[in-house]
């Protein structure tokens, strides 16, 4: 069985462990100024809605073209599942929801 | 100064904390955790199928879920494997794909701050969007550090599942339905969002998160997805912190009573 791929699997992990690691791991990075622990405790919601964000509206360019503007129904699932997780403050409901949508909606050929 | 009183330092003992209040924050945390279950779950098993397809071995392919652990940039290296492309070209991908991380670390570090070295070392490994998200939003309920939650987050909701399906789809992929099929694709924006919801509780949270979504879908557009992503996660703050603090419904910091500026390993930070 090949094990060639491990060393790329070594690489990856090499280049990726230090963002991952650093602020955790270096001395005096828990002791900053509350304006900069501010900042961190907004990093969260930006985030996260951030990513949110780009993975309904934005599609990934390919070889022949860049990133494309994507408007479907799943705007319209994750509106509806984050207004229910900030009614009921229930994520998993939300997420049903949203899947419901979305399986719905291409189930009946409405989206693609 | 004592020790307990000063911003700087750790405190020595962390405030206890009620046993029914800390179940009932797990209980919420593994249940929060649930549907990123199914969508790490999911998505591995894609992982797996597609790492077959490019010529992984089932050896290789596992290698890649327990030591690089980050999805997006597994599944562009398999891809670019199946390319012909040089290692060269992957490694520089992942660093760039994987860098925000850096945002998500320097965001926890404050809480964990008093976590052995050694545990350290291994929190960062386990380090993903997921684990941050539950993560973040856990210990914001409590008030404070729980890293037992942190476990729970990082290895029971992500790491675990992915890894397992991981290891299904590289051995059975033929029989994997397509998880788009399932609707399973929306799993993981609609939890990220609904996770970003559970962090704002003040106006700063919701202009940081909107203008996070603008720089992101914007910068987006114009450069690369994952440009637009930390995009969003570095400005959005300075969009929040930016607000005046009369707009944002809070006295100004000179004003605030010192418990609202507590440690997270005493009471949590200001929320």
């Amino acid at each position: 069985m090949s094990t060639g791929l491990v060393g790329l699997a070594l690489l990856m992990a090499l280049v990726t462990y230090p963002s991952r690691a650093i602020p955790l791991l270096t001395p005096g990075f828990d002791r900053l100024p509350p304006r900069a622990l501010e900042y961190l405790r907004l990093v969260g919601p930006a985030v996260l809605a951030s990513l949110a964000a780009a993975q309904i509206f934005v599609t990934p360019g390919t070889a022949g073209s860049g990133p494309a503007l994507h408007v479907g129904v799943e705007w319209l699932a994750v509106g509806a599942s984050v207004t229910l997780v900030a009614w009921r403050r229930n994520l998993l409901a939300g997420i049903v929801l949203a899947v419901v949508i979305v399986a719905g909606a291409r189930a009946l050929g409405l989206a693609a | 100064m004592r020790r307990d009183l000063r911003q700087d330092l750790p405190a020595l003992t962390a405030t206890r904390i009620d046993p029914a209040v800390l179940r009932a924050a797990r209980r919420q945390l593994v249940i929060d955790g649930t549907g990123l279950v199914a969508s790490a779950f999911g998505f591995g098993l894609v992982f797996g199928l597609t790492a077959r397809s490019a010529g992984f071995s089932p050896i290789e392919a596992i290698a890649f879920s327990v030591i690089v652990f980050a999805g997006a940039s597994q599944f562009a290296a398999a891809g670019l494997v199946a390319g012909g492309f040089g290692w060269p070209a992957i490694v520089v991908l992942t660093a760039l794909v994987n860098g925000r991380h850096l945002l998500y670390s320097a965001a926890l570090a404050p809480w964990l701050r008093g976590e052995s070295f050694v545990k350290r070392l291994v929190m960062a490994h386990l380090l993903t969007d997921e684990a941050f998200a539950l993560a973040s939003v856990h210990f914001r309920r409590l008030g404070r550090v729980d890293p037992a939650g942190y476990w729970i987050a990082a290895i029971g909701s992500t790491f675990i599942p992915w890894n397992l399906a991981t290891i299904i789809g590289v051995l059975g992929g033929q029989f994997i339905p397509d998880p788009r099929v399932l609707g399973l694709d929306i799993v993981y924006p609609a939890a990220m969002a609904g996770l970003a919801v559970g962090l704002m509780n003040g106006r700063r949270e919701v202009v940081a998160a909107t203008v996070g979504v603008i720089c992101s879908v914007a910068i987006g557009l114009l450069l690369d997805p994952r440009v637009g992503v930390i995009a969003g996660g570095l400005i959005g703050p300075l969009a929040g912190l930016a607000m005046p603090a009369r707009m944002a419904g809070e006295p100004r910091l000179a004003e605030q009573p010192l418990a609202e500026l507590a440690d997270p390993l005493d009471g949590g930070l200001p929320s």
